[in-house]
């Protein structure tokens, strides 16, 4: 497929810096990307991994070095030049027209036509491709009803109707359920087999370990390393991430409950949303976990629970005594709250400062005739920027550019300012870095030693596990099993889970049938 | 770096730059512009413009646009004329920002029980509340000459108009509600992020309501002062005010997508609209250029504010 002699570089970066209004991001890279390999980039948030990888794609400009491309310099870098040279990007966004259909999607602006009418020869060109690339997908289908693992595979097809020798994908996997990954992965080395080269930009390590040929590690935005694939293990690429020779962070000591005082109860929740008859308690200083996969309705039994849904039956006992009519605000004031899942959208407004975000829920005990305490209103940020070491500490300081980490300690402390008694935690440490994960963690358990009740929503099962004292597996938005996390690891979660999917799957086709 | 800052603060403070710009320039240009005269009457005739663009920048800042003010001013405007006229002078002028108040408080139930848009919503309310004027009025005219009418329009305390007073006064106490206050803060919670207003336990829907119910008093407010400086009422009072307020608000720089913005940058925008416009009456210049040049300021106004949102 490649005409370049082996060996040669696809790509050949010497000495790239990028910096946004005067802040160096990235550092003196020099790198050569070899055709026909997988190649991740790995780093904590805010090392400079998508950076590099979307200057290799034309998005960012470089401040300083050089890149060569196929033997040739890159000059005037964009995204179309890059295109035109066989180097192909696709973002953790997909930038697919939903209301298309995938072969419309594939030949978005390169369409045959004659004087502009469009021929009829699409879905004949898409199987073609597909047959030389090893994908399938029906040509037909309208993009907004596919899944997002297949919607990548547009993406991928696009660049390779474009020709594209090289492709760059940036954190691909983030809402992908595991057995998509996997379907990533077969295209990834798809492609490889092909002779093209794929970089792979990703902060799950197990994912670029599974794949990859050579790993590319930065920190900082500095160049730590780039070696062979074979022979590393995740620690390594942890020590080398965190600098200091630091293996894995070890989840805080999980110190048991104290009472076997039982602070919430949830009884047969139902909601519209997808709540399906959850039955539940968290006791007194106890961290409760439930763990499902991607759209089994983890979420929703947490928004029936809290009030942000409305639910249809059912019913919540709080402290003893039934909560009815259950809504946010009423929640907050009996202190039930909820850290929700996506920070960006659910969680901080974006437009005002750390401090405004943060007193957002508590203005009512901040203030004296409906005037802001501003005094009180800083102090209290004060004391929450300190116990979570936001970086940057200001008071004032803009979230909007905060590193994913430090905007998920703001939103957490944002909810912890009035100490509640029941704190639901949804995906608290997606997307952030190791060292705002491990502070996340030891606030968790630190919030459970105090007292509070907890209950926490991660897609990692791992950090479910490490860090719960019960936990809960759930399939449907319904609850199938307790579990105890120290008597079961990743394999044994995810097995028991698969089986009551499986299970649950067999009775929805046995009642359709009926 | 420097020249980001520079776009920075070029972002921050596009009119003021534009206004002090227009007022070196006209001062050199005409004798009678740098005037205490001159400067008041601008103020002054601008005082019922700037309390709309003043309220219209809470209801921008929660995400929403009032294109009913001028429907609810002429409402105000009729009415108050109306009651004047056949009960009492004072409570005519009373009850103007109270009828505006609770149009306002219609356009705010009506935009979030329907869940409307409340560009579609306010357009619809303005046409009822215009319609409403011109069966009340008769499509007539009604004049009202009593002092005891006509005395906020026209008197000065302490050598100043009292409209310009109160025009003050109102761009003060919004300020205060805006950035000291409860209220404030969620105004700017729900346009910055309305899903995560809603979760952190905010009744955004009570928070807009409140939005558009004070761009109505202002309305109505507004058409007290105009109605009494001209002693007279009439359904056509207002005509393309609202649009002239939103104008103002986005000239000042406060963000359409709602979450940011500030009162006196509105009052800002209304003053660099009526220098434009004082200038074209103080050199004598054609007025056939006046609309070009109005657009003119407002797309270069916006364009500073929008190229520093590109990296």
């Amino acid at each position: 497929m490649n005409s370049d002699e082996p060996g040669k570089p696809a790509i050949r970066a010497e000495g790239i810096g990028v910096s946004f209004a005067g802040v160096s991001v990235l550092r003196d890279v020099t790198l050569d990307i070899l055709p026909g390999e997988i190649h991740g980039l790995v780093g904590e948030n805010g090392a400079g991994k998508s950076t590099l990888g979307k200057v290799l794609g034309g998005y960012y400009t470089a401040s300083q070095g050089k890149m060569e491309v196929f033997g040739r310099a890159a000059v005037g870098w964009d995204p179309h030049t890059a295109l035109a040279n066989g180097i192909a990007m696709m973002h953790q966004e997909l930038q697919l027209v939903p209301a298309l259909t995938v072969a419309q999607n594939v030949f978005l602006g390169i369409e045959e036509h004659q004087w502009g009418v469009l021929r009829t020869s699409e879905a004949a060109r898409l199987e073609e491709l597909m047959k030389s690339s090893g994908f399938s997908l029906d040509p037909h289908a309208v993009v907004s009803e596919l899944s997002i693992a297949d919607q990548q595979k547009i993406e991928i097809l696009r660049a390779l109707a474009r020709d594209a020798k090289v492709i760059v994908m940036d954190e691909p996997t983030s809402s992908l359920s595991k057995s998509e990954v996997d379907q990533l992965h077969d295209s990834m080395r798809n492609l490889r087999a092909e002779g093209r080269t794929v970089i792979y930009v990703s902060h799950f390590l197990d994912d670029i370990l599974a794949v990859t040929d050579r790993i590319t590690v930065l920190r900082d935005g500095d160049h730590v390393m780039t070696a062979a694939t074979e022979g590393l293990s995740k620690s390594d690429l942890v020590a080398s991430m965190l600098g200091g020779g630091k293996t894995e962070t070890p989840y805080p000591e999980k110190s048991p409950p104290k009472t076997s005082e039982i602070v919430l109860e949830a009884r047969h929740l139902s909601s519209a949303a997808g709540a399906q008859d959850a039955t539940l308690t968290i006791g007194r200083g106890e961290i409760v976990g439930l763990i499902g996969l991607v759209g089994s309705g983890r979420s929703e039994i947490v928004r029936a629970i809290i009030g942000a849904d409305a639910s249809t039956s059912g019913e919540l006992v709080l402290d003893g005594e039934p909560y009815t009519d259950r809504t946010v605000a009423k929640s907050n004031e009996r202190g039930l709250v909820m850290v929700p899942e996506d920070r960006r959208k659910q969680g901080l407004i974006m437009t005002m400062p750390v401090r405004a975000n943060m007193s957002l829920p508590h203005l009512k005990n901040l203030s004296s005739y409906g005037v802001v305490k501003s005094t009180d209103e800083r102090k209290r940020a004060v004391e929450l920027i300190d116990h979570f070491q936001v970086r940057p500490a200001a008071v004032d300081g803009d979230v909007s550019n905060y590193s994913g980490g430090n905007q998920q300690k703001v939103l957490i402390g944002k909810w912890l300012m009035e100490s509640p008694r029941v704190v639901i935690l949804d995906e608290p440490s997606r997307g952030v870095d190791v060292g705002a994960r491990q502070r996340i963690h030891e606030a968790i358990a630190e919030l459970a030693a105090s007292g509070a009740a907890i209950l926490l929503v991660s897609s990692e099962i791992d950090e479910v596990l490490g860090l719960a004292h019960r936990a809960y597996l759930i399939d449907r938005g319904s609850i199938v099993e307790e579990i105890d996390p120290s008597e079961n690891d990743e394999a044994s979660v995810l097995s028991a889970l698969f089986h009551h999917q499986s299970a649950n799957h067999a009775k929805s086709l046995n009642e359709s049938s009926e | 770096m420097t020249s980001h800052a520079l776009l920075r603060f070029l972002q921050n403070y596009a009119v003021l730059i534009m206004i002090v710009v227009l007022i070196i320039g006209l001062s050199f240009l005409s004798d009678s512009f740098f005037t205490f005269r001159n400067l008041l009457n601008i103020l002054n005739q601008n005082a019922p413009l700037a309390i709309m663009a003043a309220a219209m920048t809470l209801v921008i800042i929660a995400g929403g646009f009032d294109l009913s003010v001028g429907s609810i001013f002429a409402m105000g405007a009729v009415c108050s004329a109306w009651i004047a006229l056949h009960v009492d002078p004072y409570l005519g002028l009373l009850l103007a920002p109270v009828i505006g108040l609770a149009l306002g408080t219609v356009n705010g139930v009506v935009i979030t029980t329907l869940k409307v848009h409340s560009f579609l919503a306010t357009i619809a309310t303005s046409l009822i509340f215009k319609g409403i004027a011109i069966v009340l009025s008769d499509g007539k005219l009604i004049p009202v000459r009593m002092a005891e009418f006509t005395w906020l329009g026209r008197d000065r305390i302490g050598g100043v108009f009292i409209a310009v007073w109160v025009m003050v006064a109102f761009a003060v106490i919004l300020t205060f509600v805006l950035n000291r206050t409860v209220f404030g803060r969620k105004v700017f919670s729900v346009g910055g992020n309305e899903e995560a207003a809603i979760l952190s336990g905010i009744r955004t829907n009570r928070i807009k309501i409140a939005t558009f119910s004070i761009a109505g008093l202002a309305a109505g407010l507004a058409s007290a002062i105009a109605v009494s400086r001209i002693s007279m009422g009439q359904a056509s009072a207002g005509t393309g005010m609202e649009l002239q307020a939103i104008a103002a608000v986005i000239l000042g720089g406060t963000s359409i997508y709602g979450g940011v913005g500030a009162v006196w940058r509105s009052i800002a925008g209304v003053l660099l609209l009526a220098l434009i416009n004082n200038g074209f009456n103080i050199l004598n210049a054609d007025p056939f250029y006046r609309d070009l040049t109005t657009g003119l300021v407002i797309l270069a106004a916006i364009g500073i504010s929008a190229g520093g949102k590109q990296r």
